[in-house]
């Protein structure tokens, strides 16, 4: 199998798109014949970025490689940054507004669902320029 | 047991997804409103009790491979929501009992 390769531009202020990048990736996991559980991890994973950035990052791209192997994810955005990352990482941990609380997020489990759902996990970002996570889940 | 089994035995009414509740099947329940959390929590397979009729419960329901989401209390159903829901084939049922009551109830049955 060739990589394939996926790229979704999410809004920076469209909640009810919000979900639609991650819904597609399933989407193409499931139809390539990815296992079942390895889908809905991938998914969550993304869906958590995704939403952080509508909510934190004001918008950005996503880029996904599939492989046998591996599936790659890239998550960019040129918001506010995180300014301390292993605060950021706690279960609990979050920055969300009132508006946005009153549709069910805030719990401050996103990134660390990003963490549990996937096999590696790098954050880059600085305050002021913008956050990049790169994500892979391993096919075993 | 699959969503229309449990929909019949509770007296739970459908919102949407009724022509594919026999498709559903169940494996054990979850209740909560914070999706996150519900995303980290829930398994495969669940019954999601909460009172987030809003369009990203949907996301968290499709994403999370829900088996249905029952709207505890009578809560209300977004039209978005209720859209994406009849788009990506979510079974959405609704309750005037509380999380508790209904939790009970479908723990006695499946
Ligand atoms: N892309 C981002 N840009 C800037 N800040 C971010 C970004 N992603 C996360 N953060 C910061 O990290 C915090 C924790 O993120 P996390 O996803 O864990 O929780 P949350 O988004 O606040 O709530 P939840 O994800 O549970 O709905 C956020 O509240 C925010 O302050
Ligand atoms: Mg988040």
């Amino acid at each position: 199998m060739e990589p394939i390769s996926l790229h979704y531009d999410v809004s920076g202020t469209d909640f009810t798109c919000a979900g639609e990048a991650s819904g597609k990736i399933k989407k193409t996991l499931k139809e390539l014949g990815f296992p079942a559980s390895l889908t809905r991890n991938v998914a969550i994973a993304v869906y958590e970025g995704e939403i952080n950035m509508v909510i934190h990052g004001g918008g950005g791209v996503i880029d996904v490689v599939i492989t046998p192997e591996c599936i790659s994810m890239e998550l960019a955005d040129q918001g506010p940054g995180i300014p301390d990352v292993a605060l950021a990482m706690q279960e609990g941990y979050s920055t969300a507004p009132d508006n946005v609380r009153q549709l069910g997020f805030g719990a401050g489990m996103g990134l660390p669902n990003i963490k549990k759902y996937t096999d590696e996990m790098i954050i880059d970002t600085e305050v002021g320029k913008g956050t990049t996570i790169k994500l892979k889940v391993f096919v075993k | 047991m699959t969503v229309d089994v449990l929909q019949k035995e509770l007296g739970l009414t459908y919102l949407c997804g009724e022509s594919i509740a026999n498709e559903k099947e169940i494996d054990g329940c979850y209740c909560g409103d914070l999706l996150s959390w519900v995303m980290s929590r829930a398994q495969a397979g669940n019954v999601w009790l909460t009172v987030m009729g809003n369009i990203n419960s949907i996301g968290v329901a499709v994403l999370a491979d829900i088996s249905c989401i029952i709207l505890t209390e009578n809560a209300a159903l977004d039209e978005d929501a209720k859209k994406r829901a009849e788009e990506n084939d979510v079974v959405i049922l609704t309750t005037s009992k509380n999380a508790y009551q209904l939790a009970a109830e479908i723990s006695k049955v499946i």
